[in-house]
């Protein structure tokens, strides 16, 4: 049954696919973007929606989260991280694998698939994993899992130890015309580490994970893609080094994108002081020349998309001694803010950048629909208030999880209205 | 990160790091332990300062001295003393450090001296408990009542500790000893020192200002005193050196390296001793160690702790001292 038909009028329209930024209206017609730009007579039956002041954007895209289903519903479900994603003005996500047991074959591609359906909130694109049972060992049957609607391959959560292994999934990809994403970390420079290994890391007591252990994996990926001619997706990318040679890499023609997450984009190891696991992540934190050569390299292009590694854990898990906490911090509802606030706001980046790092970029490395309005494409559009004033709340979340270092930001930007293939599913102001 | 203590030396609720403390508040401590080491003499060594509070000593890695040496000081001050194990408390079923900490808050605990496994454990715990809490080591982090008993060693034999050079030598990196004697000589204007196979050093250490010796030859000739730590058998069986021979050969502090020395150096270690490893039975027995001093001192060290944690003022500790148990 289709939506009604949605006019969204007045605001800006910033396509970057398009190379469009101008005020006008849209025309949302049976899941697809009809009319896009200038004055649009809209039908009478047309629901309308008054954008003045407001961004209009095509939906954007976060390519990491992780919702936690089967396994870890206490944390997450793949209904409620999908409504958090629409809440945080994300149209679609894509989900990793390292759930309890993992996605690695068609049945269970099939059921997160299934289950991101009945949410109602953004779409749920699955990645299935790279080795069966995500041991590193042998290669899970990628082509099946494609066929049930898997996007890409990671075994996130792990890094690929066995370079072998890797080579084998750059290559074994390649007709499937998908990307083998790498959370890039040595585990044997770093598997007892539970920050960033530095001076704070030293004065607390605590084992810290070098950047060389995400440096080393970071180029390997980067060789072994162009000695495959495969394509490489590098996953929350945290180090100056990582910045540089993913700069040169594709300078030489390597077929590598990469990500940058709000958090790495904006806080450094320093919030880890007082021992504060809801600032401990994988990567950890790191420096502030880090920090600098993330943005730089989000600036440049270096660093394709901005992804959040939403991480939900549960407070039981996260109120414990440090090395007991688990990694990980939630993102999908406070990504616009920060990025607006902190990326934008401090001029590392225009809006219009950002919002090309958020939807056409993110599309495009995982062959996604959307990422843009043109007249034909899917009717996924988010509503930004780029002046709308608000303060995190975690409290308030629709994630089932609130572990966030973000607690109390106050923050200038926010999603008012996401909208999935011509139907409003979240709407909201506060 | 240090907390300003210019104005006061009062402690605050909790002792969880030396980090935390100014220069005036280590000197109080080190004041206030003086009068308290004459109590340790006496044929009755108790006096009523602590009279009807309740201390827990909980200890969740296992411990001997430390424990003993709080305990001691706990009753020689008249308070009520409960020790709890890891093994025998209800950790071993589970339960979370949080849950410990609500069950001591129910009981109405005045104070607590937890050592724990986890680096950060020891303000985990402070911050959720109105009890005083008193860091008897968290992890690799802080050990601060036993740099303060170093300290006060230090303080005696050297006649002060702003300008002496002290070295540290052993394994740094997982010392939570060698953490906050490093804080707290700094704090105190010493010249600090570490010594050991780079392994075992870490090098971010130079950016808080300490001189970094892979030889222990070097370090032997630049020290007024050395803090020789215990190196454990995990550390060889990890990697982080080939083998304890070895090490002894190398690193090891022995009467024929500190011979060299222009003049004699003072000896310190926290115990328990790997003789023959880090330290030579000659060394640790020779004219110039004063590691049982360091375990004396520690009684008393722990006793004004616990005295300034309770509101007590360092100027009242004298006449402290002098009331008679009834």
């Amino acid at each position: 049954m289709s939506p009604r038909p949605l006019w969204i009028r007045g605001g800006r329209i910033i396509d970057p696919a398009a190379g469009v930024d101008a005020i006008g209206d849209l025309l949302l017609l049976d899941g697809r973007v009809a009319e896009r730009g200038g004055k649009v007579d809209g039908p009478d039956d047309a629901q309308v929606v008054e954008a003045r002041g407001l961004v209009v954007a095509p939906g954007l895209i976060d390519v990491h989260v992780h919702l936690r289903e089967p396994g870890g519903e206490h944390k997450e479900t793949i209904a409620t991280g999908a409504r958090a994603a629409a809440a945080g003005g994300f149209t679609s996500v894509c989900a990793m694998p390292n759930t309890s047991p993992p996605i690695d074959d068609p049945a269970s591609v099939g059921f997160v698939v299934a289950e991101g359906r009945r949410a109602g909130g953004a779409r749920v694109y699955p990645l299935g994993a790279i080795s069966v049972r995500q041991q590193g060992e042998r290669l899970a049957e990628i082509g099946e899992m494609v066929a049930a609607g898997a996007v890409g391959i990671t075994d996130d959560g792990h890094p690929v130890m066995d370079s072998g292994l890797m080579r084998l999934a750059l290559e074994y990809a390649l007709p499937f015309g998908i990307p083998v994403a790498d959370h890039p970390e040595d585990l044997g420079l770093s598997h007892e580490g539970s920050m960033n290994e530095g001076l704070v890391s030293a004065r607390l007591g605590l084992v810290g994970k070098p950047n060389a252990s995400e440096d080393i994996h970071i180029v390997r990926d980067l060789l072994l893609a162009e000695l495959t001619g495969g394509r490489i997706h590098l996953q929350h990318v945290s180090t100056a080094w990582g910045v540089e040679a993913i700069r040169q890499a594709k300078a030489r023609g390597v077929r590598a994108t990469a990500e940058a997450s709000p958090h790495h984009l904006i806080l450094t190891e320093a919030a880890v002081e007082g021992y504060r696991t809801d600032a401990k992540m994988n990567p950890p934190l790191r420096t502030d020349a880090d920090v600098a050569a993330v943005r730089a390299g989000l600036a440049d292009g270096t660093l394709d998309v901005i992804a959040t590694d939403h991480a939900p854990h549960h407070y039981d898990e996260k109120e414990s001694a440090f090395d007991d906490a688990p990694f990980g911090i939630v993102g999908l509802e406070t990504a616009v803010g920060l990025v607006l606030t902190h990326i934008v706001g401090k001029g590392v980046i225009d809006l219009p950048t950002a919002i090309e790092r958020m939807s056409p970029s993110p599309a495009c490395a995982f062959n996604l629909p959307g990422g843009t309005l043109a007249p034909g494409s899917v009717a996924d559009v988010t509503l930004i208030d780029p002046a709308r004033t608000w303060a995190v709340d975690p409290t308030r979340f629709l994630s089932k999880s609130r572990n966030t270092p973000f607690s109390g930001f106050e923050l200038t930007g926010k999603a008012v209205m996401t909208v999935v293939g011509g139907e409003i599913v979240w709407r909201g102001g506060g | 990160m240090s907390r300003s203590a210019a104005a006061t030396p009062g402690l605050g609720k909790d002792l969880v790091g030396i980090e935390d403390l100014g220069a005036r508040q280590i000197t109080s401590i080190l004041d206030t332990a003086e009068p308290f080491k004459e109590i340790s003499e006496r044929r009755i060594k108790k006096v009523p300062t602590l009279r009807g509070i309740t201390i827990v000593n909980l200890f969740f890695e296992a411990s001997t001295r430390t424990r003993i040496s709080f305990e001691f000081a706990e009753k020689r001050l008249a308070a009520d003393t409960v020790n709890i194990g890891a093994s025998r408390s209800s950790v071993a079923k589970g339960e979370t450090l949080v849950d410990t900490a609500r069950n001591l808050e129910a009981m109405k605990i005045d104070m607590v001296v937890m050592r724990h496994w986890a680096s950060g454990a020891a303000r985990f715990l402070a911050e959720r408990i109105p009890s005083s809490v008193i860091n008897a080591g968290d992890g690799a982090h802080e050990h601060p009542t036993q740099a303060l008993l170093d300290m006060l060693t230090l303080r005696d034999h050297l006649g002060g500790i702003a300008g002496r050079r002290v070295c540290i030598v052993g394994d740094v990196r997982h010392s939570r000893v060698a953490r906050s004697n490093i804080f707290g000589l700094l704090t105190l204007g010493a010249e600090v020192g570490v010594c050991g196979p780079p392994t075992l050093i870490p090098p971010h250490m130079r950016e808080l200002g300490v001189r970094i010796f892979h030889r222990v030859e070097e370090a032997i000739e630049w020290a007024h005193a050395l803090n020789v730590l215990r190196l454990q058998l995990e550390r060889m069986e990890a990697g982080f050196v080939p083998s304890l021979r070895e090490y002894n050969r190398i690193w090891g502090v022995s009467r024929a390296r500190l011979a060299a020395a222009p003049e004699p150096l003072l000896i310190l270690h926290p115990g328990p001793m790997n003789r023959g490893v880090e330290i030579d039975s000659d060394v640790a027995d020779g004219p110039h160690s004063v590691i049982l001093e360091q375990v004396t001192n520690g009684v008393a060290v722990r006793m004004a702790v616990l005295y300034l944690l309770r509101g007590g003022r360092p100027d009242k500790a004298e006449a402290a001292k002098a009331e008679e148990v009834a």
